[in-house]
């Protein structure tokens, strides 16, 4: 690290910058075994059980948005941190960092909207706090969830479980959070039925671990860094190598030309509502079957498959029949013209 | 998508690669000059698909990797001056100049805007009344033209807060200097596609007489690259060095001439530093005297400033074809897509940057 | 270097070679909608024509009739190959 070195907003897009940080601060001062497995929550031993705890920080920019706004992602979004460790949520805290001049009417439609998420899901925000900024030194709002869940003793959901032979299922179409966000920014506006996926997916969790009990080895939701950074980091974790094919993962067609137009790649955007799940092969299609049947997994279709290596690949069998290499994001998408 | 997803269709590719296999009858090597086609064929794994003998080399074909660090610092420059903002296409903010790149001037308090098209860049000179908003504008022919219209549209809007940093580049110039070189032996070249929109099929004419050199335009689908790969292969098996059209739905002959007049309206050619390739003459595009109150570069009096290249970095090398980028020590050590050295691995089109990411199979 | 995505017209506004107004056209491509800058089309476009697009200036009309003469070239060939491979197991 170069003295001279700051943060790049790269360093928040969920890709390798993020990992670096990660790496390279974060765990060479507060490394612990819980912190050290770096999974989407931390499962901590009470004695009397097991407790899932996680949290997360929401910033995204416009706050209202297709499909949805910052006040239901930083529920949805939480409670799927806890969900994909297969636990069952309990209750949420909610922080807000507010910049002085945000209109009262966008912070009670916020937490209007928050009420909405909290209801749907079933998950209750017991504690909160409030912080003021001076305008300029902040951005609207900022909101910070965490969440604590239980997880019954015999459920052992880890990206370390995955193994060879595992069907890898994605719960339905791949980039509609991402895109949706891209094509709201200035300069960009496309139109279009473009619509954030956000979506709490605990009860669709529940339903396949009790459908095919033990069959379900590794969740994650492939939120920044898309699809393509979550295997990549599942396959580093597992030591394991997965082999994708382009045709099955499902896009919606309107996503895809968005992303043609804007020279972007799906496997990369973030998904707010969806989650990968790498599955014993023999159960694959019924837990397929089961997804189908709630609307969080309407659209969900296997999409790949767990190989024994090079340890950390994930190989793309192309639409046109070749094949490559599936690295991780590197820094923020950005509209490219080149 | 129509006349996108009908030319991904795996039902042509398949027959279209046995026809490449049997038309192939010596070891080719094939430069593809265009960074797009480098992403096409990385992107849909074509590669693999490619028969043994058949070398595809990426060319200087990168707008990005081809713009000098001196005009990067230059860019920063401007970025960092009071009361200034400044618009650039996605693929430049994190190209290094020899100071660092935009993103990090923007991290320092720079204002950077990520837009998707020169009149959008005019656009916040418009939302922004008090600050100057100056468009940081790399590109080929296929760019040029629409930053014209754009200068064209600030005059008739009498903008006065609007200004382009020109980094244009010219194709021809290039892949002549590029031919020159006796080390290079291309049998065939893969011509840029939407380039080719502007200036037509034409325009290889000469390079194919003067070089002996089969020319064939080619669009950005498998099906395209492949189609144009074997016109090549044909070629070079009967002995023929002429320019062939792959891509006739968006190019013709003489490319669009509205859009040549109006980059030759606004713009005028002068030489250019290239990174990797040195200063090529005439292969850079300047915004002409009458248009000047738009030029960035003579309102903010910059004066580029030639500097050396990154130590051990191949991209010169590269950017030629002459070197790949597992050759180069740099690669994937000390230079990554995080923190890039050389400008191949900034871009995503970037020959390393696809190396990187794409990979090859097996 | 250039991507650049065909998308179909669904409206037209402004006049060719009347540069006093902007020259501007809504394309759409499976249900996404850009306004596009047709100041530099080489053949002013109609309703249901596809345009190349980068970014944010129609550059080219698409020639539909060799794209379809390509397209049918093409599943000739696909034809052709099948039809020998049948051809081959009898």
């Amino acid at each position: 690290m170069k003295p001279t070195e700051t943060i790049l907003l790269d360093h928040g897009s969920g890709g390798r910058a993020s990992q670096e940080l990660i790496k390279n601060i974060f765990l060479s001062y507060l490394a612990n075994p819980v912190l050290s497995c770096l999974e989407d929550s931390a499962l901590v031993d009470t004695g009397a059980g097991q407790l899932a705890f996680t949290t997360d920080s929401y910033v995204v920019d416009p706050i209202f948005f297709p499909g949805g706004d910052i006040g239901e992602l930083a529920i949805n979004g939480t409670i799927n941190d806890l969900a994909m460790r297969g636990a069952e949520p309990i209750c949420l805290s909610l922080g807000l960092i507010l910049e002085e001049g945000f209109a009262l009417e966008d912070l009670k439609r916020v937490i209007v909207s928050i009420q909405g998420a909290c209801r749907r899901a079933v998950v209750p925000v017991v504690t909160g706090d409030t912080k003021v900024v001076p305008r300029g030194k902040g951005d609207k709002i900022f909101i910070n969830t965490s969440g604590i869940g239980l997880v019954d003793r015999g459920i052992h959901i880890s990206a370390k479980n995955a193994r060879p032979g595992d069907a890898v299922i994605l719960s339905g179409s791949m980039g509609d959070h991402g895109i949706t966000i891209l094509a709201q920014r200035a300069g960009i506006s496309l139109q279009g039925n473009l619509r954030s996926d956000t979506m709490a997916l605990h009860r669709l969790v529940q339903k396949m671990l009790a459908g095919a009990p033990g069959a379900v080895h590794t969740l994650r939701d492939p939120t920044r860094g898309g699809v393509a950074t979550s295997l990549n980091e599942i396959a580093e974790t597992a030591q394991v190598a997965v082999e994708l094919d382009e045709s099955a993962i499902p896009v919606r067609p309107e996503v895809a030309a968005a992303c043609e137009i804007l020279g972007m790649d799906p496997l990369y955007l973030a998904n707010e509502g969806k989650c990968l799940a790498l599955v014993a092969k023999e159960h694959a299609s019924r837990l397929v079957e089961l997804m189908r049947s709630l609307p969080e997994g309407a659209d969900a279709a296997v999409i790949g498959r767990v190989t024994k290596g090079p340890a950390g690949r994930v190989l793309l069998n192309t639409v046109a029949g070749g094949t490559r290499i599936v690295q991780s994001l590197t820094g923020e998408p950005l509209p490219r013209i080149c | 998508m129509k006349y996108v997803s009908e030319f991904r269709d795996k039902k042509y590719i398949v027959p279209l690669v046995d026809e490449l296999r049997k038309t192939i009858d010596r070891p080719l090597r094939i430069m593809e000059v265009c960074g797009t086609h480098t992403m096409a064929i990385f992107r849909h794994g074509l590669r693999s698909l490619m028969p043994e003998g058949l070398e595809l080399i990426s060319g200087p074909g990168c707008p990005v990797c081809v713009t000098s660090s001196a005009h990067i610092d230059g860019f920063i420059e401007v970025a960092n001056r009071e009361g200034v903002r400044v618009a650039i296409f996605g693929d430049l903010f994190r190209v290094p100049g020899s100071q660092g790149s935009l993103a990090r001037a923007q991290s320092m308090g720079a204002q950077v805007e990520v837009v998707y098209s020169p009149m959008d860049a005019l656009t916040l000179a418009g939302k922004y009344p008090q600050q100057m908003t100056v468009f940081l504008s790399v590109g080929f022919e296929t760019t040029i033209p629409l930053v014209a219209a754009t200068i064209l549209e600030a005059e008739r809007l009498k903008v006065d807060n609007f200004a382009v940093f020109s980094a244009h580049k010219i194709m021809p110039p290039a892949l002549t200097a590029l031919l020159g070189d006796p080390e290079l032996r291309l049998d065939g070249l893969l011509c840029p596609g939407h380039v080719s929109t502007i200036i037509g099929a034409a325009a290889y004419e000469p390079l194919a007489a003067n070089y002996r050199l089969s020319c064939v335009v080619a669009g950005f689908e498998p099906v395209d690259v492949l189609q144009a790969i074997i016109m090549l292969a044909r070629q070079a098996r009967e002995g023929r060095a002429e320019v062939e059209n792959a891509y006739g739905r968006a190019v013709s002959w003489q490319g669009n001439l509205r859009a040549q007049k109006l980059m030759h309206d606004v713009f005028e050619p002068v030489d250019c530093q290239w990174r990797g390739l040195g200063t090529i003459p005439a292969s850079g595009m300047a915004i002409r005297e009458p248009f000047s109150r738009f030029d960035a570069e003579k309102r903010f009096a910059i004066r580029l400033t030639e500097t050396p290249e990154p130590k051990g970095c191949l991209c010169g090398q590269i950017l030629k074809g002459r070197k790949s980028p597992a050759d180069c020590p740099l690669f994937a050590g000390r230079c990554t897509p995080v923190n890039p050295v050389g400008p191949c691995m900034v871009s995503s089109e970037g020959t390393c940057a696809a190396h990187y990411r794409f990979g090859l199979a097996g | 270097m250039c991507l650049a995505v065909p998308m179909r017209v669904i409206a037209v506004r402004g006049v060719e070679n009347d540069f006093t107004i902007p020259q501007v056209g809504v394309v759409e491509a499976q249900g996404i909608e850009k306004e596009v800058r047709l100041d530099l089309v080489d053949r002013w476009p109609e309703i249901g024509d596809y345009l190349i697009i980068h970014a944010g200036f129609a550059i080219h009309t698409l020639d539909a009739a060799d794209a379809e003469t390509n397209l049918r070239l093409l599943r000739e060939m696909a034809d052709g190959v099948r039809a020998g491979a049948g051809g081959e197991k009898q």
